[in-house]
């Protein structure tokens, strides 16, 4: 076949464009069918960019975690920490130093878990899980002494922090309209956007919620993307870094410090996840610190990381596709953009089992014949989906994602093994 | 065996230097807090010495240790069932509702929900397995959003189809399943008890499925260390590659260890369905992440995680006390909890390391030349 051979030729960022662009026009195409244009409104693509950090920060924590070979569940944990530290640095000393706060507080645990697997060698998983154990019972008691004592007049409580301020918003100058100093720019996809030219214009709106009225903190995760790629694959630190977790026994023997880099990656990985933990307590997701608010986006950062093939941009592209259900839940109060998510996702199915049947992957095909076909016979069957179906999305997504990539994926080679110096 | 307390000492350092470290880390952070840490401890023993007290913590220990064997199931083969929380909820409800549905005579009626029980927690546990064994899915990430799926999802749906509608149990009106008849309750143990000690009040009732985490916990030490399985289970979690070439087929083991698992998981909201007659809208949460401590602190075997399983159901009943005296807050417990867990992990590995170098040196000096 040789429209596979040239997807498969093309370089990565081209295929991952075109992927994004099918995705948009199926969408498009549903919701042209379904009657409904909040599957790629501009506030979509905005909310969906929003509840995509998080997950984008966790991700690329457990990218710096696991390239230096210790596996990450703790992101979790991190990540509560960094919703509480990141509330109480803000209301105690501003919004900015709650987000660096929130990122030491989440630093708190990769410092934690790497004493615990570098240190002293315990197993990551269950470092990790110690840390998850750790994470919620030290923001409930820190909870109880601060917010439920000294902002208790603010309505702090246990479970809960009084409003959290929040650092400014930014909009691209040209692109979206932003302000230049005190210039206006023109706002060009916003003239495509309200041309109404049939996909143009979607694509204008779509782009257009990526790139406006953002926080920064939003800026900072997305430049992280490139950054990290750059950092870990275009430089001397970086190819060190990754040496320890491909082979630390080669690393040692280059004279390189496995230990110090492991150190770094792991404590990297808690200061981004903290940072994806103070997020979801600012004004972008929430305005305030709850407990139970991270609702296990440490774990589906993680998922990304796999989805993403432990790469930057993949992981990006893991956190845009599994924020997009948690944040058209928000949008979507008649649960009418979750019925029309169901033909998406029988859409989605379909083409892997056509992907499938050219690679003459049997398995695959029926599967993916028998999950299309039954989000094809509960579109028909149900006018809308329950309410506890947009609840669950974003975690069917992800195993019904890991189930048709995991094999294809190579993680580091070292990633979770004990390492001690001297036994390589 | 000439070592032979040496060994044993070395084995309850690990759980003793944990406790002490949490002892003291908890006490530091009660001191910042501006709390005795000698009140509240002594606030936790003297209401740990009533009689009534002790049955609230035998009620607790319950579900943590199931939770903590289901745990351990896995653990023995480095296989990590993090979806025991999903899987006792999701088994709970179904059982406790199809228990509510029928009609049977009382020993066959019990019978039929634990089965449901087990089976619902088995299958549950069972799809995280089989996404391991077919498609090479880590069972870490499947079982988490397995279990975000069964508590935001399932257990949704299936509370609002089954719904009763106000069973009033005390003086709260409580919503939940169908409730079961009388011939699904197990009796308490009250009498049994009552023989030893005085006559318990405060309407305290020891739950039947004591007898039951009893009978698991047995089972779980004869099969693990006695049995072929139990070798084979131990082999592929020690050496997954020489238990292969030994016979052992590691996808046949991933499947049984993960169904097993499920199974006992599936147990564990026994004590509350049980207690309750239904299975109530909201029920105690968090066991299963809490077995998973229970069985890291139990080392993974029976008696180590009843143990743990005592420790930490003192310490959730404590938490209460604190409350009521003021002496200190009760978060503190959580915060006791998770220190135990990290410093018990830690000294684990410390103990193992000094037991593999004892180990590599025996064998040095008796058979010179073996180790390089």
């Amino acid at each position: 076949m040789t429209v596979v051979n040239y997807l498969k030729n093309m370089p990565a960022w081209s295929r991952w464009i075109l992927y994004a662009v099918g995705g948009v026009v199926v969408l498009n195409v549903v919701q042209g069918f379904d009657n409904t244009s909040l599957l790629t409104a501009e506030g979509s693509s905005r909310a969906m960019l929003r509840w995509g950090v998080p997950i984008l920060l966790a991700g690329l924590g457990g990218l710096y975690s696991e390239r230096a070979g210790v596996v990450n569940i703790g992101l979790e944990g991190m990540m509560i920490l960094g919703t509480w530290f990141g509330a109480w640095g803000a209301l105690e000393f501003g919004p900015w130093w709650g987000v660096l706060i929130g990122a030491l507080g989440g630093m708190l645990g990769g410092i934690l878990h790497a004493v615990a697997t570098v240190q002293f060698g315990v197993d990551h998983v269950i470092s990790g899980v110690a840390i998850n154990i750790l994470g919620p019972g030290f923001a409930r008691f820190m909870s109880s002494e601060i917010f439920a004592k000294r902002f208790k007049a603010q309505g702090g409580s246990i479970t809960q922090s009084p409003r959290v301020p929040t650092v400014g918003r930014f909009t691209f100058p040209f692109l979206a309209g932003g302000k230049l100093g005190s210039w206006k720019t023109p706002d060009v996809l916003g003239w495509f956007e309200k041309k109404d030219w049939f996909f143009i214009s979607d694509i204008a709106g779509i782009m257009r919620g990526l790139v406006s009225t953002m926080s920064w903190v939003t800026v900072i995760a997305v430049a992280l993307v490139p950054f990290s790629a750059w950092l870990l694959w275009r430089t001397r630190f970086g190819l060190r870094l990754r040496i320890c977790g491909e082979r630390p026994g080669a690393g040692e023997a280059q004279g390189i410090n496995v230990y110090f880099y492991k150190y770094v990656g792991v404590i990297t990985s808690g200061f981004l996840a903290g940072l994806g933990g103070a997020f979801i307590a600012s004004q972008e997701l929430s305005s305030v610190y709850k407990e139970g608010q991270t609702t296990g986006r440490g774990f589906i950062g993680l998922a990304a990381l796999i989805f993403g093939n432990w790469r930057p941009w993949g992981i990006f592209g893991g956190a845009m596709l599994f924020g997009y259900p948690f944040a058209l839940r928000l949008q979507d109060l008649e649960g009418k953009a979750s019925h029309s998510l169901l033909l998406v996702f029988a859409v989605a199915m379909f083409g892997i089992m056509i992907w499938a049947l050219i690679r003459k992957n049997a398995s695959d095909t029926i599967l993916a014949a028998c999950f299309g076909g039954g989000a094809v016979v509960w579109y028909l069957l149900a006018e809308t989906p329950p309410d506890w179906w947009a609840a669950i999305l974003p975690y069917v997504m992800v195993l019904v994602v890991l189930v048709f990539f995991t094999k294809r994926l190579r993680p580091p080679a070292a990633d979770g093994q004990v390492y001690r110096k001297g036994e390589a | 065996m000439k070592n032979l307390p040496r060994k044993v000492a070395l084995a309850a350092a690990a759980p003793l230097m944990a406790l002490v470290f949490a002892v003291i880390a908890s006490s530091i952070v009660l001191l910042l807090a501006g709390s005795n840490p000698l009140h509240a401890y002594r606030d936790m023993i003297n209401n740990a010495s009533k009689l009534e007290t002790q049955i609230d913590i035998l009620n607790r220990a319950t579900p943590l240790f199931l939770s903590g064997i289901a745990a351990a199931i896995g653990f023995r083969m480095n296989l990590f069932n993090i979806g025991v929380e999903g899987q006792y909820l999701l088994a709970a409800l179904v059982a406790a509702e199809v228990g509510g549905v029928i009609h049977l005579p009382a020993p066959i009626h019990v019978t039929v929900i634990f089965l449901v029980a087990m089976s619902v927690g088995a299958g549950y546990a069972g799809i995280a397995g089989a996404l391991k064994v077919t498609r090479g899915i880590s069972e870490v990430i499947s079982t988490i959003m397995l279990n975000a799926i069964a508590i935001s999802g399932l257990i949704v749906a299936g509370l609002k189809a089954w719904q009763a509608g106000g069973a009033v149990s005390g003086n709260v009106t409580r919503v939940g399943t169908t409730p079961i008849d009388k011939s699904g309750h197990i009796p308490n143990l009250n009498k049994l008890v009552e023989i030893f000690t005085r006559h318990i009040g405060r309407d305290r009732h020891l739950t039947g499925v004591f007898l039951v985490a009893i009978a698991v916990g047995i089972a779980y030490h004869v099969v693990v260390n006695r049995s072929r399985f139990g070798y084979d289970l131990r082999a592929s979690g020690a050496n997954p590659f020489a238990a292969q070439a030994g016979g052992v087929s590691p996808k046949r083991m991933i499947m049984t260890a993960m169904l097993l698992s499920g199974a006992v998981a599936g147990l564990v909201g026994m004590t509350e369905v049980m207690d309750a007659g239904l299975f109530p809208s909201n029920p105690i949460q968090s066991l299963g992440f809490a077995g998973i401590a229970v069985a890291l602190l139990g080392r993974n075997s029976a008696i180590g995680a009843a143990i743990a399983a005592l420790i930490f159901a003192f310490l959730d009943i404590s938490s209460g006390v604190l409350q009521n005296t003021g002496s200190a807050s009760r978060e503190i417990i959580q915060i006791m909890q998770a220190l135990i867990i990290l410093a018990a992990v830690v000294a684990y590995q410390i103990t193992q390391r000094i037991r593999d170098r004892e180990e590599t040196k025996a064998v040095s000096v008796a058979m010179p030349g073996a180790t390089a």
